[in-house]
């Protein structure tokens, strides 16, 4: 009984703590959403109200009509849903080989894409810029998407599921006189659908959210990712904050949509967490 | 048989292999050459060591990397405790309502690190921020969260602990979730308090998992740009510029690409020590879980 007690007095007191410190989380972000409802004079009014005393949409509208939002999100959508299928299909078939044949410079190629963890996109831009250059690649889409497609971790996802499926599924088939390349793509990808789905939303939010490539590679306005369009507005001398409020919030709902869409995949990922790509 | 197997596995990584040839090592060994030579994007000139020499001396350099190292060494506890203590509180047996919880303490991973900075901007704004106007209305003065560089660094922590803890915490939540409940209960009979029970048995329990969530966190924070960019640029002066900004700053703006490079290769190697560490324990990680 007291110990029922107990219980149910923890239960509410960590409860409350839970929701608390949630709400603390929440709140910038429904901050800064609260504020992008305000007419212009009031957001810089003291004394400072949570709610706006006249919500108005006038911001977005602003917004949308100053910020090319729909070149934008095209060439972001463009950048994100390419990179994340070839990302998906070239790390699907590397991931494979290295889990299902045996030579040694398939172990020395596995090492290589290690390496390439060790030193990540940052410590090499300056460099990868002068060959972004040389390939004619700079101020195009293309060059954001090529250099992308290539990620270890998306290599290394399939690679551990590959293993844990038997090779006598393989041999069998192989047996039935099914080529390398059919029993991929009818046999193995099937199978792997929920890494293809975790890796798939992955490498959309990496390449929605990317920056430091769309900021070296691009230098055409027309050409410009969401990402680099929003941060033409901060690097002004006078930050337009009833643009950028807004702007920051119009540039997270198709992250949002994409969320409410495969939660259920995203919040399942404890299997395939881990690193950045 | 065997021999068309080989044909497939090469056209299998082929696509990989290429990619990895241009746009990895390809660069690598570039950087390693631009950072023995001047060059301005033009004309490279080989100067051997001279760039490394000039960096040891140059205080700008010295202090892009001593602020990243303060940045990395107090970031790492702070990513570290925040996410853990809500992970924790999200597979506790004592929580209710956790689905909406993780709902609200994933959002963060949907921000872009751009908007991530832009929210912490406005909520620390100086003279029309959340924070500061709470502040006066408790009868405190303003804190110039922007204008001085120990406070600028501050709320560049705390949007560093906000914006990593979805990612953590799918990391946590996965271990947490799999300490045996036998364990918990053991100690129940002992009577052991909750503070006891996390000490001596969740804590262990995810050791390895505490390893990796540590080592990305270094990882992450060394190279910070996006975020503290766009949520302070640097500044004020240089107060909160890290190295890669440094790097950036160098490269592309001041077009100075050799110094830029022999940067980026001190950084590499500070990166690689960091690597292989991570990946001793991360083995050693999944042989005992």
């Amino acid at each position: 009984m007291n110990s029922k007690l107990t219980d149910r007095f923890s239960t509410v007191m960590l409860t409350t703590a839970l929701f608390i410190v949630a709400f603390m989380y929440l709140f910038p972000i429904l901050w800064l959403l609260l504020s992008s409802l305000k007419p212009g004079s009031e957001l810089f009014s003291y004394p400072l109200t949570i709610l706006p005393e006249t919500p108005t949409v006038d911001g977005y509208a602003y917004s949308w009509s100053t910020m090319q939002f729909i070149k934008y999100f095209i060439n972001t959508l463009i950048v994100a849903v390419i990179t994340t299928l070839l990302t998906v299909i070239a790390s699907a078939t590397c991931g494979f080989a290295l889990a299902k044949y045996n030579y040694k410079w398939l172990n020395v190629f596995l090492i290589c894409m290690l390496a390439t963890t060790m030193l990540p996109t940052e410590v090499i831009m300056t460099p990868t810029f002068s060959v972004i250059l040389e390939l004619g690649l700079y101020d195009s889409l293309s060059g954001l998407i090529i250099p992308s497609i290539n990620t270890a971790t998306g290599i290394f996802m399939f690679r551990q599921y590959f293993m844990t499926v038997p090779n006598d599924l393989l041999e069998s088939a192989r047996i039935d006189g099914a080529h390398e390349g059919k029993i991929f793509f009818q046999l193995m990808l099937p199978i792997a659908k929920p890494v293809v789905i975790t890796l798939a939303i992955f490498s959309f939010q990496w390449r929605w959210n990317d920056y430091i490539w769309p900021l070296i590679v691009l230098s055409d306005p027309n050409k410009y990712t969401v990402q680099i369009a929003l941060r033409s507005l901060i690097g002004a001398d006078n930050i337009d904050w009833v643009l950028l409020l807004s702007s920051s919030i119009i540039s997270l709902v198709p992250m949002i949509i994409i969320f409410i869409v495969f939660q259920r995949y995203i919040m399942d990922t404890g299997a395939t967490s881990g690193l950045k790509g | 048989m065997k021999d068309t197997n080989k044909k497939w596995a090469f056209i299998f990584i082929a696509a990989n292999l290429v990619l990895f040839l241009v746009f990895f090592a390809w660069p690598a060994i570039l950087g390693v050459y631009y950072s023995l030579t001047e060059y301005n994007g033009n004309v490279a000139t080989f100067i051997g060591l001279e760039n490394y020499i000039n960096l040891f001396q140059d205080s700008s350099f010295y202090k892009a990397m001593s602020r990243t190292f303060l940045y990395t060494l107090i970031g790492v506890p702070f990513v570290y405790v925040t996410s853990l203590f809500v992970s924790v509180m999200l597979t506790s047996k004592h929580t209710k309502g956790k689905n909406v919880a993780k709902v609200i303490f994933f959002f963060p991973w949907l921000v872009s690190p751009i908007v991530v900075g832009v929210l912490w901007r406005w909520m620390f704004g100086e003279s029309f921020g959340f924070v500061n106007y709470m502040i006066q209305l408790i009868g405190g003065d303003p804190i110039p969260w922007s204008s001085n560089g120990n406070f600028a660094f501050l709320v560049v922590l705390f949007a560093t602990a906000w914006g990593g803890t979805a990612f953590n915490m799918l990391i946590f939540m996965g271990a947490l979730i799999s300490i045996p409940k036998s364990l918990y209960e053991a100690a129940d009979v002992d009577g052991g308090s909750g503070w006891q029970k996390f000490l001596h048995i969740t804590l262990p329990s995810i050791r390895s998992t505490s390893f990796l969530v540590i080592l990305l966190a270094v990882f992450n924070l060394m190279k910070e740009f996006p975020m503290v960019q766009s949520l302070t640029n640097g500044g004020p002066g240089t107060d909160t510029t890290f190295i890669v900004q440094y790097i950036y700053e160098t490269g592309f703006d001041q077009m100075k690409v050799g110094y830029a490079s022999a940067a980026s290769m001190v950084l590499f190697v500070i990166l690689l020590v960091f690597s292989l560490i991570q990946f001793k324990f991360a083995k050693g990680g999944r042989v005992d879980e």
